[in-house]
């Protein structure tokens, strides 16, 4: 991997190692563009995935193992990936100026954002200061802390439904909080997780205080449960969902959706001349954020790319 | 050049509680998204404060390390701890980029 910053001029800067990012990068070295790949967490919040079982190709695999395989397919296309973040992205004359938190700069006749989401959080009291001493948004990296403990996952999604699954067989009991009054994930780990005895649903109920001084002890809902409105828990882990990561792009002027996510028209391009949006950050795929939809996004917005740089606008090809 | 040391509960005491400089204990797992991110910071820091500190990483899923993450209470990582004279001074919990773990750490070095 690469790791300095320059003066070089990209055909485009993709924005983002997930999936969108390296499906564009594979596509877009396919069409010998000049391009590189800048990247806070390699396979984004994919690589957080327990278990995937819905990418064609693979029965059954963790989100690590095939954000490996992702990254060894666009080096091997000769991908240019870069491990840093984007503070800002501005344009100068007609090019691109990208600039990472580290003070790094990359110029770019094109932008193609595929930086994704981060994760929502509960917005109540202590849940701050107990992030890593008992609250987690990431049950892949952490579940194993809590063997024989009693946790609880708060959302009602395949996030959630995924994360319950996998502490049920590392704790001794887990309570799934949900405030809706059904399971809203894929119908296949719902049932999953409504066999296991040691998982206990909650429906239409939320989480709305933590305890715990220096670590987590209880959390505090807004609906009884056995009579009890505080339930004693080592572990929280928080699956409610994802919002869009957009703050570094605010100069540039797209256009979001009631959501916050980059409007992109059906060939991924955004409001802004000259930049690209694909991935779990656009209001793309008919806002269906999976793995295999964010990559189509990235293949598409490479060959909207490369057909921008390369082709005219009369369609008469300017490049050979 | 990284000059990170890979450390065990084996040698723990002789690396990480017995040295003569402050030592950053990384605990961190293969399959941790967040702490794959700090390798690299760490690599950097560790070549920026050569001679002021070292630092150490130690694999919480290796099952010989399994009973000192449970004594330094590991509840999610990455989990960065900062030992001067064989005690915790600080903790460090969750990804930070590099400028900002060099500044807290400098902060605690020259505190």
């Amino acid at each position: 991997m690469d790791n300095n910053s320059n003066s070089e001029i990209y055909d485009s800067v993709i924005i983002g190692t997930g999936p969108a990012g390296f499906t564009a990068s594979i596509y877009a070295s396919r069409y010998k563009l000049n391009t590189i790949v800048v990247g806070k967490l390699l396979g984004g919040l994919a690589s957080e995935s327990h278990k995937i079982c819905n990418y064609p190709s693979e029965k059954e695999i963790t989100g690590m193992e095939l954000t490996n395989k992702m990254v060894e397919a666009a080096e091997n296309q000769g991908a240019k990936i870069v491990m840093g973040e984007v503070f800002s992205v501005a344009k100068v004359g007609d090019i691109f100026v990208v600039t990472g938190t580290e003070g790094e700069t990359w110029h770019a006749k094109t932008i193609l954002i595929a930086s994704g989401t981060e994760h929502r959080k509960l917005n109540i009291p202590r849940e701050q200061e107990l992030t890593g001493r008992g609250v987690s948004y990431c049950a892949t990296c952490d579940a194993m802390f809590y063997k024989k403990a009693t946790v609880a996952v708060v959302g009602g999604s395949d996030a959630a439904l995924t994360a319950a699954l996998y502490l049920s067989e590392i704790a001794e009991k887990v309570y799934l909080i949900y405030r809706g009054d059904e399971l809203r994930g894929d119908p296949t780990w719902a049932e999953q997780v409504k066999m296991k005895p040691n998982v206990e649903i909650l429906y239409s109920t939320n989480v709305i205080e933590l305890v715990g001084d220096l670590k987590l002890e209880s959390i505090k809902i807004d609906r009884p449960y056995n009579d009890t409105m505080e339930l004693a828990v080592k572990g929280l882990f928080v699956e409610i969902g994802s919002e869009p990561r957009v703050k570094a792009y605010e100069a540039i002027g797209l256009t979001y959706d009631r959501e916050g996510y980059i409007e992109v028209g059906k060939d991924q391009s955004t409001a802004v001349p000259g930049v690209w949006a694909a991935g779990d950050i656009t209001d793309g795929s008919n806002g269906f954020r999976q793995i295999i939809t964010a990559a189509s996004e990235g293949a598409i917005a490479a060959e909207s790319i490369f057909k921008h740089l390369k082709i005219g606008p009369a369609g008469l090809e300017v490049f050979p | 050049m990284s000059k990170v040391i890979n450390a065990t509960a084996l040698d723990f005491d002789s690396v990480v509680l017995g040295s003569d400089l402050p030592v950053l204990v990384d605990f961190w797992a293969p399959w941790c998204g967040p702490c794959q991110m700090m390798g690299p910071v760490l690599d950097q820091i560790s070549d920026e404060l050569a001679g002021q500190l070292n630092i150490v990483k130690m694999n919480v899923d290796d099952p010989d390390n399994t009973a000192l993450s449970e004594k330094y209470e590991i509840m999610g990582i990455p989990n960065m701890k900062l030992f001067k004279g064989g005690q915790v001074v600080k903790d460090f919990v969750g990804f930070r980029p590099k400028n900002h773990l060099l500044g807290e750490l400098q902060n605690e070095l020259n505190g």
